[in-house]
């Protein structure tokens, strides 16, 4: 069976399959809408856990968790399951594309066989739609490719069943139930607030004060850790910012076109404004990319730790910049 | 960034046919998306972590033919994996399976337990066994 679904392509996963499962179901969202109203954007530092051998630095809200304040604030309902069993996990799947539902996948990355083989790690929150089933073979829909692609059974089960962090254990998510209308206006105006607290959080590793924690931490690593490892570190930062679709400033510029949509939808000017100045933020994030970027480029540095202090300046350039923008976005609304 | 400055690098995106959506203003000021076909910065980082792997593999496969290391910890390596990784897709405690690292210990191994890593790395038990890699 094939289900009628619209493939719209993405910046990123999650807010790609949540906007395309709520068009299709009748309800045009846009993709910076899911990322603004479920606070998607965020900085944290995640001192306790390491990918690829290196620090982990977040740019966005955990997975799974901007489609659960989207769904809370615009009043729709999810389901979703996780399965110990990967034969019930393919037969509840099974059921719901039989119903014409297409549904939302947490998946790995690392086995996924349309993606290009220097992007395939051991990445757990990657989300895709499944559309259909055809001999065997499921349709799906992953939002950050042009179009739609496919996946035998036995790859489906690799990639659902992916282990390590954040493993997806064959999770599924599908809207359930829809109000007659979103209540798009309120559900912004608590997005944008939980977002600026986000941002301003009074803990070390999150938001603005994260940022600061960060940049300290780069100055320190070219003599903690000797300039091959901190060229590492740095390496993985800047891959973080620049995940797959997010090209440039990331996901900053998926925030100011939230902004932009906000507040034309609100008719509030200051949203516009602070959206200009988010893009210029976004810019500078691209600087900071391209200026960590000619460290790491040349691995034998001489003079790096100057290099070092420099990126690390630029940091917290932007941490200032975050914090009175964010102290500003909170008073416009 | 503007839509005309969304960049259009060379990148390992090209090879699968792969481009990104981004976000970008156009003239007017309103927020429209353009398709990417890589940046360099991000590539360069990429490439690089790409480097380190590999540097990983070639080291361990050294360890392997020192008779330093069982090639248990040459396949995690090659699968781009770490302890706490392999650990988790073979169901083995993470300090089982790091003892399983040494020579001495994985050639006592029995069968059982071979045929869980060697399914994980989708390879036959002889090939796992081998240590002229």
């Amino acid at each position: 069976m094939e289900i009628d679904f619209k493939h719209k392509q993405a910046a990123h996963c999650e807010n790609g399959v949540v906007a395309n499962l709520m068009t299709h179901n009748g309800f045009t969202v846009s993709e910076p809408m899911v990322f603004g109203i479920g606070s998607g954007l965020l900085f944290s530092y995640i001192p306790f856990l390491k990918v690829n051998h290196a620090p982990v630095v977040s740019y966005r809200a955990m997975p799974g968790i901007i489609f659960t304040r989207f769904a809370k604030r615009v009043g729709i309902k999810i389901k979703r399951e996780k399965f110990s069993n990967a034969q019930t996990a393919k037969t509840r799947l099974d059921e719901n594309l039989e119903r014409n539902n297409p549904v939302g996948l947490q998946v790995g990355v690392f086995n996924l066989p349309y993606f290009p083989d220097e992007y395939r790690f051991h990445f757990n929150a990657h989300n895709m739609v499944v559309y259909g089933k055809r001999d065997g073979i499921y349709l799906i829909s992953d939002p950050v490719m042009e179009t739609v692609t496919s996946l035998t059974e036995k790859e489906l089960e690799k990639v659902r069943f992916a282990k390590g962090t954040f493993a997806p254990k064959g999770h599924i998510y599908y809207p359930t139930a829809f109000p007659k209308k979103l209540k798009l206006e309120e559900a912004i105006i608590k997005g944008i607030k939980h977002t600026c607290r986000d941002m301003l959080a009074p803990v070390p590793i999150v938001g603005v004060k994260g940022i600061r924690k960060i940049a300290k931490l780069i100055r320190k690593w070219p003599k903690s850790k000797g300039i091959k490892t901190a060229n590492h570190y740095l390496g993985q930062i800047v891959r973080m910012q620049e995940e797959i679709g997010t090209g440039g400033g990331g996901f900053r510029y998926i925030y100011a076109a939230f902004l932009q949509e906000a507040g034309k939808l609100l008719e509030n000017n200051k949203l516009l404004e602070l959206s200009k100045e988010m893009t210029l933020i976004g810019d500078q994030w691209r600087d900071f990319a391209v200026e960590a970027s000619r460290i790491y480029k040349n691995r034998s540095n001489s003079g790096a730790v100057d290099h070092y202090d420099h990126v690390a300046t630029l940091l917290e350039n932007l941490a200032n910049k975050e914090e009175v923008f964010f102290k500003k976005l909170k008073k416009a609304i | 960034m503007k839509k005309n400055e969304v960049p259009q690098d060379k990148s390992n995106l090209e090879s699968a046919n792969f481009k990104e959506l981004c976000y970008a203003v156009d003239e007017n000021g309103e927020y429209t998306t353009e398709l990417s076909t890589g940046w360099d910065p991000k590539t360069i980082a990429l490439n690089n972590a790409i480097e380190a792997i590999n540097e990983r593999i070639s080291d361990s496969k050294q360890r392997v033919k020192d008779q330093k290391v069982s090639p248990l910890e040459y396949y995690m390596e090659l699968h781009k994996m770490d302890l706490p990784i392999l650990a988790s897709y073979v169901g083995i405690w993470k300090w089982r399976v790091k003892r399983h690292f040494r020579p001495a210990i994985f050639k006592k191994l029995n069968k059982k337990t071979l045929q869980k890593y060697a399914e994980v790395f989708d390879i036959t038990i002889d090939e796992l066994q081998r240590t002229d890699l």
